[in-house]
């Protein structure tokens, strides 16, 4: 409740200090309306993962580790692997988060994480099946924040991508033949922009995050395709906002994917 | 997801219900029908069977989720187990965790919270049965409900779903395009300012696609919310006339 209370009121004064610098088309950390803050991308850092990447965007920390293990296929898809995804806001990261069950904002992110992959294509579930209708493998992406910054959307699903093109599959442990890179046919990126006032900005820091009325996700792949779409938060946009995102989230999508994925 | 055996598209362009690239389900509405409800309302929408009761403003339990200065709007989306093909087990699961959150974003966006700081104002959105884009048609029956209730609002909240079936976008998909249909885009408005305070999509589409859904979307919500206002009208007016309550 104090922390609330206090975040509160330094959110006022930061809110002036963001709104007067946006109003001289400028944001508080330099970077223009378009522009990721760094990202840093390391893979394999959790050996005993079957995949791993940490992602640094700004000071926003996420690792998304990958176990992959042999299960059921689910009834009506016998001929395909299965993939879940699950986000844990882990109380390390800041001192708003509570350990416990994930709650609706960790099951969110998770979920707009998973529709953006899944969507896509992105894991070759047929080339995931030992048995038809009997076993198959299933991929488990578990996101872990680590360090609160911002705009998790991004970070996390470049965390998860990253993590997916790091991952071995473990069929030489279960008796399943051969151990084999796990089947990746497309490269995902989510873009994430706020809406302060009238401004729209892509990858918001913590402080932009805790002033914006709406917020925007959008997750798109090679040639142009868009796979996925969230708003947030309780403000809205108008049809030429939302437009021109999803227009931007197209090509810088690209640009990352060229840049941070390939 | 595609499946073979499954033509959602007929020679001469109909869908498999007959419907037109661009034509909706048919949508009845009935405002009013709960006797303890502060404020509700029953939707049917093609095979969707939907009621919203809302309770409230009332005080906000737990304490610490009290917000000092507005009100919290807090939706809970909830399938009835027997509405599904497959009984679905009670109680709240991922996906209705987040439809919940984003129901309750879009009618925020609405109701004059400030007016009553420190109160949450509960709606409830029982899915009956459920026949493919029941998120857009429970934030469209929880509308009327917080009208029902004497909640004041900016704006009534409408939506409607587009989609792409064997590459074609179209309108309001049923269960069947849902299931083997190529995307999902649903989408909520406040049709007065045309501000849009729901939007989600999943699936496959290129950019034009994706506008294209945008725009069949935005205008049938407008159409259905011709449809909210005459609901709102049919029990109000009446009233009116009978000298009311």
């Amino acid at each position: 409740m104090s922390t609330k209370l206090t975040e509160s009121i330094m959110s006022e004064i930061k809110r002036e200090y963001i709104e007067s610098a946006l109003s001289r088309g400028e944001r508080i950390d330099g970077r223009g309306m378009d522009e990721f803050r760094e990202i840093k991308i390391e893979k394999g850092i959790i050996p005993r993962a079957e995949g791993s990447a940490m992602v640094t965007l700004g000071n926003t920390k996420v690792l998304a580790g990958i176990k992959v293990e042999p299960g059921e296929p689910f009834p009506d898809t016998p001929d395909r692997g299965v993939m879940t995804t699950n986000a844990e806001l882990v109380p390390v990261a800041s001192p708003t988060f509570e350990p416990g069950p994930p709650g609706e904002d960790a099951v969110e992110l998770a979920r707009v994480v998973d529709r953006g992959i899944r969507e896509s294509g992105m894991i070759d579930l047929g080339a995931l099946v030992v048995e038809p209708g009997e076993k198959v493998w299933i991929v488990f992406i578990d996101l872990y924040i680590l360090d609160y910054d911002g705009n998790l959307f991004d970070a996390s699903s470049l965390a998860a991508v990253a993590a997916l093109t790091d991952t071995v599959v473990p069929a030489e442990r279960w008796d399943l033949g051969e151990d084999f890179k796990l089947p990746v046919t497309k490269l995902p990126v989510s873009t994430t922009f706020v809406k302060i006032g009238k401004n729209i900005l892509l990858d918001p820091s913590r402080d932009e995050e805790a002033i914006a009325q709406a917020r925007i996700t959008v997750t798109t792949t090679e040639g142009g395709m868009i796979n996925a779409v969230q708003k947030g938060l309780s403000g809205t946009f108008t049809m030429d906002e939302v437009r021109k995102v999803i227009n931007k989230s197209i090509v810088i999508g690209e640009q990352v994917r060229e840049r941070y994925l390939r | 997801m595609e499946n073979k055996d499954i033509k959602l598209i007929n020679e001469d362009g109909t869908r498999i219900d007959g419907r037109r690239p661009d034509e909706l389900r048919p949508i009845r509405m009935k405002v009013g029908l709960l006797e303890r409800a502060d404020g509700s309302a029953y939707l049917e929408w093609g095979g969707n069977k939907i009621l919203a009761a809302v309770y409230g403003p009332r005080e906000m339990y737990p304490k610490h989720q009290q917000d000092p200065a507005r009100a919290v709007v807090r939706a809970r989306y909830s399938m009835a187990p027997f509405s599904v093909d497959e009984r679905k087990r009670p109680g709240p699961d991922r996906r209705s965790v987040e439809l919940s959150m984003v129901i309750s974003n879009a009618l925020s966006a609405a109701v004059l919270t400030e007016e009553f700081p420190r109160t949450v104002i509960d709606v409830f959105i029982e899915v009956l049965q459920a026949d493919a884009g029941t998120r857009i048609a429970g934030l469209t029956a929880a509308s009327l409900a917080l009208a029902d209730a004497g909640i004041p609002m900016r704006d009534l909240v409408v939506g409607c779903t587009a989609g792409k079936i064997e590459g074609v976008v179209v309108l309001d998909l049923n269960k069947e395009e849902d299931n083997y249909g190529e995307a999902d885009v649903p989408l909520g408005i406040l049709p007065r300012t045309g501000e849009i305070v729901l939007f989600q999509m999943d699936g496959m589409m290129t950019e034009e696609e994706l506008c294209t859904a945008l725009d069949m979307a935005y205008n049938a919500a407008m159409e259905i919310h011709r449809m909210q206002v005459k609901a709102l009208k049919d029990v109000y007016m009446k009233e009116a006339e009978e000298g009311g309550e």
